[in-house]
């Protein structure tokens, strides 16, 4: 095992699976000389030269689209959002072409195409720079989105994605680049479509991805004093769900909150809880309840920011309340 | 003194590739008009865009194209298919939305894609398919190919975001891509002179460091002789070029658009229809000996048969079956039921 910075696993990733396959190559703004915009790319382009690491122009759309033609050819394209703000200009590409390529050919062109780059909020960026988009591209059949926690489930999920045949949305986050973890030594790939059970308990579910995942363990830790234990399951993949672990996990505990980064309307966590209800409804001992960020655009200042954000206390208070504690 | 006679190419390949030609274009002319017979039967739903008076464009272009090139085109691209050798049969049964069609009746009229041809579609976002040529173009040049990305899009696309960044890419990365503008003139019912700033389209080839000329699309040899100047041009060393090939259509922009609709006049399309590209062609050919009236009716009349065999083998064509809704969303090596939640 080795301790990895999340940014070094990603950037571990990207040059195991360059080195392995030559048709991966990566795009995007700043991601060659520059050594990225948040050093994920660090040392990739003196390794495998300026055909394999390209620098774009800041063109979203224009450079998602030239991926996804790379694609539909055969190679294997990494592109870069600087963040999934910007990506909204490239929308039109992800969805209109990369999601729906394989099935308007009649099965004909396929587009194994990973779009990754971190997204969510970090530290008062303001309200275009802090947006999390997960639920509307799980919202679109033909795309998978992967969003891992941890060092080890980056490395392992971006090696997966890039082997992966279909496109992928790919979910980092600028506050989890620093975090350190231990990564198995080796080839290590962890499947899309699996949760992890991050911890185990008896009386709750807590169902997070992403930055929760931290915020959950914390709350798990804080709950043990009042005796209460709890399982913490993160997803992992967004799209698929991986459904057997939600519902295995509820299923022993009976009491589930769904905890996301983002707004509460239409968020990922909402189709959590339509999967539950409507599939393990009697397992069930209190409606579940979510935990999400407030319902507006990232304020700038900086206790407005917290206020709008999730936090480990949320968390335990949305616990104690399926627990009928409150 | 007898009046000279212009040369006889009767029995030259160069006089079959020119007969070849008319094929193709008279194909495209039939079939279309049997397409739109077709929609007004309710056989073929949603859009369809006939592609009648533009023939010379997609042949001229793709008669200068290798097998292994690739094209990107728009969703007026029933024209393209035919050019490229997709079958009459399976382009009608595409229309038609059957199994047999060459998207497995999943695209549509504005989805063909055959890809062993190198079609790669086929794409309903005005402008939106632009980058992608790019990106093929990237791939080819990454391979260090010598083959070539083309891309048809119509007048109205140049005022669009996605082509003006994917064409200066082309351009700082010196892909070999060849844009093809079909200016008609018209951006659905909307004319070029109300949308567009600069209407000499060509000239912003120079904001993208690309070769460019304007083509008269109505003169198939017109059209082959630039294209073949492009073609040499974005094979080693690659090099892109814009060609805006000014040409005419005489339909409507759909099928709910009627010949003139609003905003074009009956003489106006009356004027541009004496420049039709097949009869120019025809004029052509029987000057130079190449055909006769005979062989030319023998031609229309095979690729009428043709025509009425495609129509009734998609008529005749199976639906997808009931399962295929649910297929081709991801791809087969990947985990069964991916887009399927078992309780939905």
């Amino acid at each position: 095992m080795a301790t990895l910075t999340y940014r070094d696993a990603l950037n571990q990733a990207l040059r195991e699976e360059m080195a392995r396959d030559p048709d991966v190559f990566l795009m995007g703004e700043e991601v060659g000389v520059y050594q990225g915009a948040y050093k994920v790319s660090r040392g990739l382009l003196e390794e495998f030269g300026p055909n394999r690491v390209v620098d774009t122009p800041i063109t979203e759309l224009g450079f998602a689209g030239v991926g996804v033609g790379a694609a539909m050819v055969g190679l294997r394209p990494i592109i870069e959002f600087m963040t999934w703000n910007f990506a909204l200009l490239a929308i039109d590409q992800i969805v209109n072409s990369a999601a729906k390529m394989r099935y308007m050919s009649g099965g004909q062109v396929g587009v194994p195409i990973v779009f990754r780059g971190p997204a969510g909020a970090a530290l008062q960026l303001g309200a275009q720079h802090s947006q999390s988009f997960e639920a509307m591209y799980a919202h679109i059949p033909g795309l998978k989105v992967v969003m891992p926690a941890t060092p080890a489930d980056a490395k392992g999920l971006l090696k997966s994605a890039i082997r992966d045949d279909d496109p992928i949305v790919f979910m980092e986050g600028e506050m989890l680049y620093n975090v350190k973890g231990e990564v198995p030594e080796g080839e290590h790939l962890v499947p899309i479509g699996k949760a992890d059970l991050k911890r185990t308990g008896e009386q709750v579910t807590l169902i997070c991805y992403s930055k929760t995942v931290a915020q959950c363990l914390k709350a798990a830790e804080a709950l043990e004093s009042d005796g209460i234990s709890a399982d913490v399951l993160d997803l992992r993949t967004i799209r698929p769900l991986d459904l057997e672990a939600i519902f295995a996990s509820v299923g022993k505990t009976h009491r589930a909150v769904v905890v996301e980064e983002g707004w509460s309307f239409a968020g990922a966590g909402a189709q959590v809880v339509d999967e539950i209800q409507r599939t393990v409804f009697d397992e069930l001992d209190a409606p579940v309840l979510r935990v999400t960020g407030a319902d507006v655009p990232m304020p700038y200042n900086k206790q407005l920011e917290k206020a709008a954000k999730v936090s480990p206390e949320k968390i335990v208070g949305a616990v104690k309340k399926v627990l009928y504690l409150e | 003194m007898a009046t000279t006679k212009p040369a006889r190419r009767t029995d030259t390949k160069l006089a079959e590739r020119y007969r070849e030609y008319l094929r193709q274009m008279l194909l495209i002319r039939r079939f279309e008009e049997k397409a739109g017979e077709a929609y007004s039967l309710g056989k073929i739903g949603g859009f369809c865009h006939l592609y009648i008076g533009q023939e010379a464009v997609g042949v001229g272009c793709l008669s200068q194209l290798r097998p292994d090139d690739y094209i990107t085109t728009t969703y007026r691209d029933h024209g393209q298919a035919l050019a490229r050798g997709v079958s009459a049969r399976a382009v009608m049964a595409e229309l038609f939305g059957k199994a047999t069609g060459c998207s497995h009746g999943k695209g549509g009229s504005m989805h063909l894609f055959d890809a062993p041809r190198g079609l790669l579609g086929g794409h309903g976002i005005v402008g939106g398919h632009i980058p992608l040529a790019t990106g093929i173009g990237f791939a080819i040049k990454y391979r260090e190919q010598d083959r070539v990305s083309v891309c048809f899009f119509g007048e109205a696309a140049v005022n669009n975001g996605a082509f003006h960044e994917a064409l200066n890419m082309a351009g700082v990365w010196k892909l070999p891509c060849i844009f093809i503008c079909e200016n008609n003139r018209y951006g659905m019912g909307t004319a070029l002179d109300r949308a567009t700033a600069t209407w000499n389209i060509s000239e912003r080839a120079a904001s993208y460091d690309m070769s460019r000329e304007v083509v008269d699309g109505q003169d198939l040899s017109e059209v082959m002789a630039a294209m073949d100047r492009a073609v040499v041009r974005a094979r080693r060393p690659a090099a892109p070029t814009l060609l805006e090939i000014r040409t005419y259509r005489f339909v409507g922009h759909s099928m709910s658009d009627p010949i003139h609709g609003h905003y074009r006049t009956k003489e106006e399309v009356e004027a541009h229809r004496k420049r039709d590209p097949i009869v120019i062609w025809t004029e052509r050919l029987k000057a130079e000996g190449v055909i006769d009236d005979a062989a030319y009716e023998q031609m229309d009349t095979a690729i009428k048969a043709e025509v009425q065999d495609a129509y009734e083998y998609a008529d005749q064509s199976p639906e997808p079956a009931a399962e295929e809704l649910y297929t081709d969303v991801y791809a087969p090596t990947q985990a069964p039921a991916m887009g399927v939640h078992p309780s939905s």
